[in-house]
Parts: C-alpha cells; sequence; structure tokens
C-alpha cells in the first residue's frame, strides 16, 4: 500500500513528462533533423548538411523578416515600455475611476491578435479609414498609408502592437509602483528630494525587477508574432511586412519548403533560447541575494 | 506605496491634476476609439460607409452585416458565415480547457504535496516548455496527427492544446499549492488518508480561485488561437480566428467592411464577455502566465 502511494505522484506526473518530452522537446530535435535535410513537400531524412542554413542566409525574404523583427521589436518593445510605465505612474497619482480606466486600458489584451489586426486593418486602410477622416475634416493633403506602402507597413503592426500590449506592461508597472517601500521615499524627502528627482532616482530604479520581466515577455511577444501580421497585413504589401513567423508558416506550409522552414524554425528558437538563458541567469542570482 | 510623493505633488498644483487627467483619458480614449470604429461601422450600410467618415455615427442602423457575418458570408469558397466556425471552436476549446486545467491541478499537487526526488527537476523542464516559439513544432506534429488519424479533426485541436497548454497550467497550480501548508496534506496522511482521497476531500475545496484564474487563461489563450487553427485544420474544421481572418481576405465582389467588423466582434465577444464578467481574475492569469511564461 505504501509504496504504490509513494509511487503515486511519480504516476500522475508521468503523463504530462512524456508529452513534455515527446512533443517539446523530440518534435524539437525532429525540426532540427529536418531543418539539415532537403525536405520539401514531403519530409526526407538523409542528412545534407547546412544547405536548408545556406538557403535561408541567402534569402532576402529571411533578411526582411529579420530586419523587420529589429524594427517590430525594438519600437513595440520600447514604447509599451515607455507607454506602460508612464501610464502606470499617472494612475497612482490616487486617481478617481482608477480601476474604469485600468479596465479600459488592458481590454485589448482579452481580443486575438486577429481580432485587433482586423479592427486596425479597417482603420489604418487609407481609402476610408483614418486618412480619409482627417481628409474630411479639411487636411485634403493629408496622408496616412503605411499599411499599404512597402517599408512603412511593419510600422502599422507596430501600431496595432502597441494598442494590444501596453495596457498589460502598465498593470505590471502598477504593481510594481504599489510595492515600493514607503520608508526609502520617506527619508528622500526629508533631504528634501522634489517628486521628479525622487522618481528618477528612487522609485523607477527599484522597478528594475519589473522592467525585466516586461522586457521579456514583450520580447517573447515580438518573437512569436504571427497572427497580427497575417490579419492586418498578411506579410504585405508583398513579403515587405513579413516577420520570421510568417516566413516559417509560408515557407513550410504554404511553399512546400518543409526543410527551409524547419531551419527558419530552429532559428527563431535560438533567438528565443538568446533571450532566456540571460534572464535564467539573472533570476537565480537575484534569487540568491534574497 | 508611492503615498508621500503623491501628497506633495497634490495640493495647489491644480494645473499637474489637470495635465495627469487630460493624458490619462486621451489615452482612454484611443484604448476606445477602435471599439467604437469597429461597432458603429458593423451597424452602418456600405452607402454609409462611403459616404461617410470613420468616426461619423451611423445614419440608420442595421443589422443585415451581422446577419450576413453570422449566416452567409463567404469564408474562401464556402459561404455560409462564421456560425459553423463558431460552433468550431466551442466545441474543442471547452474539453482543452477542461482537461489542460483537470491535468494540471493534479500535476501542480504531485510537485508541491508529495515532493520527491526529482520533481523540481521535472518542473523545471517543463516549464521551458513555455517558452518555445511553437513554430518549432508545427512540422512534427502535423505528421505526428497524420500517423495518428487525426489531422484536421476537432480531436487533434483538443490534443495540441492539451499538450502545449499543461506546461502553463501545471505552473498556475504549483505556484498556488506552494503556498498552502504542507502540514494539510500531512495530517491527513497520517490519519490515512491516500493520494486522491487527500486531493478530492482537501486540495481541491481550496482551489476554486486558482481554478477560476486558470480557466480563464486557458479558454482566453485557446479561443484566441490562430497558429493551431490555420496549420493543423482546414476548410470547415477551422477555429472562428482563422475563419475570421478568411473572411476578411475573401476578395470576391465588393469589400464589405461592415461585415468585416461584425465577424471581428462575434470572434472577440466570447473572451471579451470573460474579461468584462471576470477582469479581475483575468489579470491575475496574465501576471501570473506571463511573469513566469
Amino acid at each position: 500500500m505504501d509504496a504504490v502511494q509513494s509511487a503515486l505522484p511519480k504516476l500522475v506526473l508521468s503523463p504530462t513528462l512524456l508529452t513534455a518530452l515527446v512533443f517539446v522537446y523530440g518534435f524539437i530535435l525532429w525540426t532540427g533533423w529536418l531543418s539539415f535535410t532537403e525536405s520539401r513537400l514531403l519530409p526526407r531524412y538523409e542528412f545534407a548538411g547546412l544547405t536548408q542554413y545556406i538557403t535561408l542566409f541567402e534569402n532576402d525574404r529571411w533578411w526582411t523578416a529579420l530586419r523587420n523583427l529589429g524594427i517590430f521589436g525594438s519600437l513595440f518593445i520600447g514604447i509599451c515600455l515607455g507607454l506602460g510605465l508612464l501610464l502606470a505612474i499617472l494612475l497612482d497619482q490616487r486617481i478617481r475611476a482608477e480601476g474604469f480606466l485600468r479596465a479600459i486600458y488592458l481590454y485589448p489584451m482579452a481580443l486575438s491578435f486577429i481580432v485587433t489586426g482586423t479592427a486596425w486593418r479597417w482603420i489604418l486602410n487609407p481609402g476610408l479609414g483614418f486618412e480619409h477622416l482627417v481628409r474630411s475634416l479639411g487636411f485634403q493633403t493629408f496622408t496616412f498609408d503605411w499599411i499599404v506602402t512597402p517599408g512603412m507597413s511593419i510600422y502599422a503592426v507596430v501600431i496595432a502592437g502597441v494598442w494590444q500590449s501596453t495596457g498589460f506592461v502598465m498593470a505590471l508597472f502598477l504593481a510594481g509602483l504599489r510595492g515600493v517601500d514607503d520608508a526609502i521615499i520617506k527619508a528622500a524627502q526629508v533631504d528634501g528630494a522634489g517628486p521628479v528627482r525622487i522618481y528618477t532616482r528612487i522609485i523607477v530604479p527599484s522597478l528594475r525587477p519589473v522592467f525585466f520581466s516586461a522586457l521579456i515577455i514583450l520580447a517573447h511577444i515580438a518573437i512569436k508574432s504571427f497572427d497580427l501580421v497575417m490579419a492586418l497585413t498578411g506579410g504585405g504589401p508583398g513579403y515587405s511586412s513579413d516577420l520570421p513567423a510568417t516566413f516559417m508558416y509560408t515557407f513550410a506550409f504554404n511553399r512546400n519548403q518543409i526543410g527551409l522552414g524547419a531551419a527558419s524554425a530552429m532559428m527563431m528558437l535560438f533567438t528565443v533560447i538568446a533571450i532566456i538563458i540571460p534572464m535564467m541567469y539573472s533570476e537565480t542570482r537575484r534569487a540568491g541575494h534574497g | 506605496m508611492a503615498e508621500y510623493v503623491r501628497s506633495q505633488s497634490a495640493g495647489p498644483q491644480l494645473i499637474g491634476r489637470v495635465i495627469i487627467y487630460s493624458l490619462l483619458i486621451l489615452v482612454a480614449v484611443y484604448y476606445l476609439m477602435p471599439l467604437f470604429v469597429m461597432v458603429t461601422t458593423s451597424l452602418k450600410t456600405l452607402d454609409d460607409i462611403r459616404s461617410g467618415n470613420l468616426i461619423a455615427l451611423p445614419k440608420a442602423l442595421t443589422l443585415e452585416p451581422w446577419i450576413k457575418a453570422w449566416g452567409t458570408a463567404c469564408t474562401g469558397v464556402f459561404c455560409g458565415g462564421l456560425k459553423g466556425n463558431f460552433m468550431n471552436s466551442v466545441t474543442f476549446v471547452v474539453p482543452a480547457v477542461i482537461i489542460s486545467t483537470f491535468i494540471g491541478a493534479m500535476n501542480g499537487y504531485a510537485l508541491t504535496m508529495w515532493r520527491f526526488r526529482g520533481s523540481d527537476v521535472m518542473f523545471t523542464a517543463l516549464l521551458l516548455g513555455c517558452f518555445i516559439p511553437f513554430q518549432v513544432v508545427l512540422l512534427p506534429m502535423a505528421q505526428t496527427l497524420g500517423y495518428l488519424g487525426m489531422a484536421n479533426s476537432i480531436a487533434g485541436l483538443i490534443f495540441v492544446h492539451v499538450v502545449y497548454g499543461l506546461a502553463f497550467t501545471t505552473l498556475f497550480f504549483r505556484n498556488f499549492y506552494v503556498t498552502v501548508p504542507a502540514e494539510l496534506a500531512k495530517a491527513a496522511r497520517i490519519d490515512g488518508a491516500g493520494f486522491f482521497t487527500i486531493f478530492w476531500r482537501i486540495i481541491l475545496p481550496l482551489s476554486p480561485p486558482i481554478i477560476v484564474v486558470c480557466v480563464i487563461w486557458q479558454f482566453t489563450q485557446i479561443w484566441n488561437d490562430f497558429l493551431f487553427g490555420v496549420v493543423f485544420s482546414s476548410g470547415q474544421r477551422q477555429p472562428i480566428t482563422v475563419a475570421l481572418n478568411n473572411l476578411v481576405n475573401t476578395s470576391t465582389g465588393v469589400k464589405e467592411y461592415n461585415v468585416d467588423m461584425a465577424a471581428a466582434i462575434i470572434a472577440g465577444l466570447p473572451t471579451l464577455l470573460v474579461y468584462v464578467v471576470a477582469g479581475k481574475y483575468f489579470l491575475r492569469g496574465l501576471t501570473a502566465g506571463a511573469i513566469k511564461g
């Protein structure tokens, strides 16, 4: 009886562990293997070396996707962090109806990126959307056609992405602000520090861990961004707003280039790992201090 | 709390307050604008859309776009609206949420109340599953679903969402049960209660708050998923998000923005409803799931 009881926890966990081993780790190896083959429409398993990676990095479209990830990632992360922090600080000033405002800032998080993309696609379309609106107000030459302009369409993705995710960053910062130790602020005030100085020197620096989590989450969202681009621009015009995720989907599932798709998926994995390892490192270091 | 800073900046600086409120309201307007535009556009006729502008109110309300989006709009070659896809989503989201939440609860319980050698390693290995970009499992999973005879089926989508949701649900319950005193389980064990008895009689009755958080999180994630839906299903088996995207991209005839918007609202309504009803739990899941995930 006791032996059964002590085995039960492991027995209960084993299916989950097995699925993780097979469907996460096993599949990563599988994809890794595919990325070293000549697979096109059907998977093949003869080793072909780094051909797919070479093809990948000789592909203009892949470079566009990478450049777009750089543009989208840095703007999306930067604006979300900045605006999120600003909103949190403003909301932390004993605001009436704080709960109501917070709810407004946060509701986009409940929506699918597909819904967000569809809505912004309509708003940003030049013919009848925002451009038309401003023109009908009398500014006849006003132009806002990023969504249909190669080279600008990725910035349209930034607008919609920021709209979706800033509220969430705001919520993280607000929780952080509520946790700042009063005693330190009081001490600074005794020393004659003004509110601006207290914010820039004491409160914001003490939010460092929140900054860090928010940064990781946003980077993660940016690298995985797929739905938003699909719904907003479809990667277009042409492939000007492609991201690695849409590149992978197009080549693996629409163009029958399984090997190339696998190689691009592996590159995405490496990017995520490159971001997470420093995080793990800093987490353990912080845990060591605490 | 930044109480002291606030009490200092309040006081005579009325202008400061005005600026703060204006900024907050300005941002609120920016956040509400798309929702407003979606709703009004979905109630306009096409003529109204062409003659008016983005933020003008409908001249006459029409429900035609909604009826069309639900019942007759074309998604690709199929012209039966979104109702079938909406039902598809319901039929795979509900079981996937229930199964993944239940397994997550059992896992969390086993990991915290019955710690054994290697349980931490096990948890870490599981946790890493939250981080991977799913692109890296798509190709093998497509093959595997084919082998298992689950390609393009509701069962396949349930399977995929359960498998890749387990890391999150386990995490939720594990982090919740860590805060439950282990003495509870220990005392029961001395009284002769077994693994499942303790779970059903002691742990589960403590769990409603985390169950709500987990169910809401999973529901939102799975309902809103597009990647798995678009890769692992096709035609009339597709979930609502994929159908919405097809509807918007179906370029036959006149572009019907009002139908697009009605369709987008239909696709977003269930999760929006959950948010309105249980916003507190929604936020809790978001922070818990996101900080770790």
